[in-house]
């Protein structure tokens, strides 16, 4: 492993709950008020994934009050508490940018069904 | 105080205290050791040459490797010196590692940068050049560079084409983001002259007055 990989792997969060674009996520984020600590949750559509090792990020959309939100989060950054995965999304492409233009019911991602079984 | 010399191992990102992910460059330091004292009595001013890197013996010539002979070194690929205020706490052979920036905050970085061949002003000055359009026919050139009747020559050091890069640059006040003493690694926020592998000085920021 070259020196780079190791230095960016030391500052890595060890394990990831994973999540694809098009998936419904919840987002805590430690936000500090003054001295205290305390989480806040953003809950919207994963609607990007970039970059490799710790640089990665992905980018979180949702719609609060009628307005297109969207946050970019870098993957390992210590101040996400957590990424929960809500629902899962059958999408058909690796960025949903498509979805600003849209709203409403037409903004809906079909539900990925385990077909596993 | 002292400096060390390094070697550039490339960029990366790392999330510091408040959890913000910053820009990093990457430094070999050292461990340099000492190969010469030299003292204001004997050599006129004080100053501790270190060397760096290495060398096989059957690579390094006989001035070189006598000079290391000295200091009971095997040869190294690079020297250079440090002034310094005393040089009293330094004895030949001492090995001078990473950890001298461990509590200097910031550090300044030398090192020469990219080579860029023949290059015209607008890459090598920022000059603006013409328009693009509207008829114009310059496009990347310097325009006048001087006036006919008087002086009727061209001033020494009008910015014309030529070449770029490959000179020493100073990079100041880059912050100290980690120092690891084991690995004798560098972490410092932005960038630092030169490409991958690029041999670099390294010396302590004077702090700042308050």
């Amino acid at each position: 492993m070259n020196i780079l990989d190791q230095i960016a792997a030391k500052h890595s969060k060890e394990s990831i709950p994973e999540f694809s674009v098009g998936d419904m996520v919840r987002i805590d984020v430690k936000v500090v008020e003054g001295k205290r600590e305390r989480v806040q949750a953003f809950q919207g559509t994963v609607i990007q994934k970039r970059g490799a090792g710790v640089s990665a990020s992905f980018t979180v959309r949702k719609v609060s009050q009628g307005i297109g939100v969207e946050r970019i989060f870098p993957l390992h950054s210590p101040n996400l508490a957590g990424i929960t995965v809500l629902r899962k999304g059958k999408v058909r492409r690796a960025r949903l940018f498509y979805l600003r233009d849209l709203k409403g019911k037409a903004a809906r991602i079909k539900e990925k069904t385990d077909t596993s079984r | 105080m002292i400096g060390l010399i390094g070697r550039k191992i490339g960029m990366s990102q790392v999330f510091d205290e408040a959890g913000v992910l910053t820009p990093v460059s990457v430094i070999e330091v050292g461990p340099c050791p000492v190969v010469q004292v030299k003292t204001a009595e004997v050599d006129g001013y004080n100053a501790v040459q270190l060397a760096f890197g290495h060398v096989r013996h059957t690579r390094a010539n006989l001035p070189r490797l006598g000079h290391f002979r000295k200091a009971n070194l095997p040869p190294y690929r690079h020297l250079q010196e440090f002034r310094v205020e005393d040089a009293a706490g330094f004895s030949q052979g001492q090995l001078i590692d990473v950890g001298i920036f461990k509590d200097a905050g910031s550090v300044d970085v030398s090192g020469k940068t990219k080579g860029r061949g023949f290059q015209g002003v607008v890459k090598r000055h920022g000059f603006s050049g013409g328009s693009d359009t509207h008829g114009s026919k310059c496009h990347r050139v310097p325009g006048s560079i001087g006036s006919s009747a008087w002086p009727s020559r061209v001033w020494k050091g009008q910015k014309l084409p030529g070449r770029m890069g490959h000179a020493t640059m100073h990079v100041k006040n880059l912050k100290v983001v980690e120092v690891d003493v084991e690995n004798n690694l560098l972490l410092v926020k932005g960038a630092v002259p030169g490409a991958v592998n690029t041999i670099l000085r390294l010396t302590a920021s004077p702090k700042k007055q308050a």
